[in-house]
């Protein structure tokens, strides 16, 4: 029965999520480097193990973002294929995990879980899986199949399409072989194959989900290891664990088989002063005057470049009827010209200009822990208290050196708290985060 | 060859499919040392065998000076993810990435991923078409397409990022395909990586002679290399550089070469089995003919010990090889010009 009870670990981990590309991330400043060259990669993936960091995570570009109908221009843009960065990086580093996000759309399950061992393998037991979904049409049009998938199926697809990569690397009878034979017939592909590789020191890749809608966190809590989610304020985080429990418990798993990690930013400091002066710049690095324009030209769909970003949102109407599907964003689908009535009214009631509409939108406000570095410590050592989430996704604003001060002051204070790790437990990722090796199923075809 | 005409100086590649994943680091470092100029992984479906690109990928930040240069298929793959994940490895390596284009032959290939059998000309019709997938989209970026300019707020110069707008041709056998771009990232360091391939498959009615840099040469047996080699330039023309395939199984540890031929595997290569010294003999003489020639041995750790020992430094001082590249990018080892970009908006010719 204690398995259906959760226990705190009363410990937190951090992740980085490098993003690397988007508002996020300053390129305005002196400090601001290369988000492609190799040398950044290594130098933000040494300080994070550096700093005990238990995962770096990359994210995946399909197509890039759009504005009225040309590539966006005023963001950072271009970033490397996450396997093979990943699989580079797995030779400069020993302990840290190395999470790929991809998709369960423009992959074969096949030919991804191949890769996928291969990079565990090849990182002695370190690699993850970030599983996410797509369905537009204007991504698959870098890709054979096109747009094929309806956004009402994608859950179903990506359930399928995760359980047959589980079959993959549950293929192999003993670490040396021989391999059963996995098939799979369903609506959008079918897989017969005889698999290649073993299973790793970690027994399979860790598996992270992000889905947020109630479907999302039912095949979270029913085939992930790891959520990384969108809940980093403590009263929801701590909301959002009590639902994950739940649905675990429900799902036949134990309540604390599912890990949650947030997405976060930090902005410290020495002082709650400087850090709160430090945060101002950094708002103002990532959203400027050109961008507050560009972000509201997209809902719009019209040029919109003599309003004056520090003035009221434009009073004209947007010219369509559906927001594009080009930004990939929550707002997919929603009614332009509704939106915008309420984004007058929302910018007229608490007063703030285009450009601070804009901060308000896009930075990520929740999940920012602003102060000096005793105060967020003295934070984060709550959320460890009481088992409010297992650690912080980081996303750092600064490419190559955002991490510096995190492991430099942030670290050892948590440290000294005893709610951060002062060594890695082990060498795999499952491991590090303290997961249950998974148990081999039965279900795969016996190769006659 | 009499020595009163100039001396070639070639090439070495190894194949370090033996290594596996657990011994990568090591095998590579030790290949670089002994002066092999390129290191390739093979990537045919074998049990154990770990993806080909990633081992390359793996290999980039421990070396210096040796390319790295993956098999990657071109049938059973998504053209749009092995040209980002080739320009990554550009990217990983500093410049040192190429790609041997592969063309699945198997079934079993095809039923992993749910696709009809491909065969016949239709493999060269799909290496063809992922490999303008590529090279596009490579090109997709110019060079000078980040600009970070703070004034007007633009990372990059949207008028230097192109769409690839890539459809398979009328006569494609199999389901036709599209390809909008622009890559995710931007255009490799070398521009466009070199891409090799098996001469079996290019020439007329093929993947064109223009689409490769350099075709892999292989013959029934040693004696007739030379001859193939020849055969084959005359065949594809001067731009493209030839690289002759050889197995190796050399006297080593005590024990004569051909009795360490049978725990050695068949694989359709020419090949030579005797001393370090009759293995000098011939590379010197294939590489007056070849522009590089890629080893492929029968036990790596054996092999690449004699041949570090012994082979490399011979053909080193007769000046038979190209001294490694420092700071230099696989095109540049190829002998090959810099790429131009197909969608260069600006007619300078600075940086060319």
């Amino acid at each position: 029965m204690t398995r259906d009870i959760f226990q705190p670990s009363g410990q937190i981990q951090f992740g980085i999520f490098f993003q690397g590309v988007n508002s996020g991330t300053i390129w305005k400043a002196a400090e601001s480097g290369s988000q492609t060259d190799f040398e950044s990669f290594r130098r933000l993936v040494q300080t994070a193990e550096r700093g005990k960091f238990a995962a770096f995570f990359l994210g995946e570009g399909l197509r890039l973002r759009e504005h009225l109908g040309r590539p966006h221009a005023l963001d950072v843009v271009g970033r490397p294929d996450a396997q093979t960065m990943l699989a580079a990086l797995a030779a400069v580093t020993k302990n840290i995990g190395l999470v790929a996000t991809q998709n369960t759309t423009y992959n074969d399950p096949a030919d991804l879980a191949h890769r996928l061992s291969s990079l565990d393998l090849i990182s002695g037991g370190r690699a993850a899986w970030n599983i996410v979904t797509t369905d537009n049409a204007w991504t698959g049009a870098n890709f054979r199949r096109g747009g094929y998938l309806d956004h009402a199926d994608r859950y179903k697809h990506a359930e399928a399409f995760v359980e047959t990569a589980k079959r993959i690397w549950d293929s192999w009878e003993t670490a040396s072989g021989p391999a059963r034979r996995v098939l799979h017939e369903g609506q959008h592909y079918t897989v017969d194959v005889k698999p290649l590789l073993p299973r790793s020191a970690q027994y399979r890749p860790v598996l992270f989900q992000a889905g947020d809608s109630p479907e999302g966190r039912d095949f979270a809590a029913r085939q992930a290891d790891v959520i990384f989610s969108a809940h980093p304020k403590f009263d929801d985080a701590v909301e959002f664990r009590r639902d994950i429990v739940a649905r675990s418990i429900a799902a036949g798993r134990g309540a604390n088989a599912v890990q949650i990690m947030p997405a976060s930013e930090f902005i410290l400091a020495a002082t709650d002063q400087e850090a709160r002066e430090k945060k101002d710049w950094v708002r103002s690095l990532q959203i400027g005057p050109q961008q507050a324009i560009a972000y509201l030209e997209q809902f719009w769909g019209r040029e919109l470049s003599s309003y004056d970003p520090d003035g009221p949102l434009p009073e004209i109407d947007p010219v369509v009827e559906e927001t594009s599907e080009t930004r990939g964003s929550g707002f997919h689908g929603a009614k332009a010209r509704q939106l915008a009535d309420q984004w007058r009214a929302e910018a007229k009631d608490k007063g703030l200009s285009i450009r601070q509409f804009v901060t308000s939108k896009t930075a990520r406000i929740d999940a920012t822990f602003t102060g000096s570095y005793t105060a967020v410590a003295d934070h984060l050592a709550e959320y460890a208290r009481v088992g409010a989430v297992d650690g912080f996704n980081i996303s750092p604003w600064l490419v190559p050196t955002g991490l510096d001060d995190i492991v430099n002051h942030l670290v050892p204070e948590l440290q000294e708290r005893g709610v951060y790790p002062t060594e890695y437990r082990g060498t795999t990722l499952r491991e590090n985060l303290g997961l249950e090796t998974p148990v081999r199923s039965t279900e795969s075809v016996r190769v006659p | 060859m009499t020595s009163s005409e100039e001396n070639r100086a070639g090439f070495l590649a190894i194949e370090l499919d033996g290594a596996g994943y657990e011994n990568l680091a090591a095998a590579v470092l030790a290949a670089e040392s002994a002066g092999f100029h390129v290191a390739t992984f093979k990537d045919t479906p074998e049990a154990g065998r770990a993806n080909a690109l990633q081992r390359a990928a793996f290999a980039g930040p421990v070396t210096r000076t040796i390319a790295v240069v993956p098999e990657v298929d071109t049938v059973y793959t998504e053209p749009f993810h092995v040209s980002t994940q080739l320009a990554s490895l550009d990217y990983v390596s500093g410049g040192r990435a190429g790609w041997i284009v592969t063309a699945a032959e198997s079934p079993e290939a095809a039923a992993a991923v749910g696709r009809s059998f491909v065969q016949g000309g239709a493999l060269t019709q799909e290496a063809a078409a992922s490999i303008e997938v590529s090279r596009r989209l490579w090109d997709s970026w110019e060079d000078d397409a980040v600009i970070r300019d703070v004034a007007t707020g633009r990372y990059i110069d949207v008028d230097k990022l192109h769409y690839a707008d890539f459809e398979t041709p009328a006569d494609f056998t199999g389901p036709a395909y599209s390809v909008k771009g622009p890559s995710i990232i931007p255009r490799p360091l070398q521009g466009q990586l070199p891409v090799l391939a098996a001469a079996s498959l290019v020439g007329e009615g093929l993947v064109p002679a223009e689409a490769v840099d350099a075709v892999l040469v292989t013959a029934p047996t040693p004696e007739l290399l030379s001859a193939e080699i020849r055969d084959v330039r005359a065949r594809l023309g001067a731009s493209v550089a030839v690289v002759a395939e050889l197995d190796v199984v050399l006297d080593a540890r005590g024990q004569a070469a051909e009795s360490r031929v049978v725990t050695s595997r068949q694989s359709g290569l020419a090949r030579f089995v005797g001393s370090a010294a009759g293995l000098t003999e011939l590379l010197d003489s294939l590489l007056q003919e070849a522009d590089g020639v890629r080893l492929h041995p029968a036990d790596l750790s054996v092999e690449l010990d004699e041949l570090s020992r012994v082979v490399l430094p011979e053909l080193r001082r007769r000046g038979s090889l190209r001294a490694p590249l420092q700071d230099g990018t696989f095109r540049e080892l190829l002998g090959l010009a810099p790429a131009e970009n197909r969608y260069a908006t600006t007619a300078s010719g600075s940086g060319k």
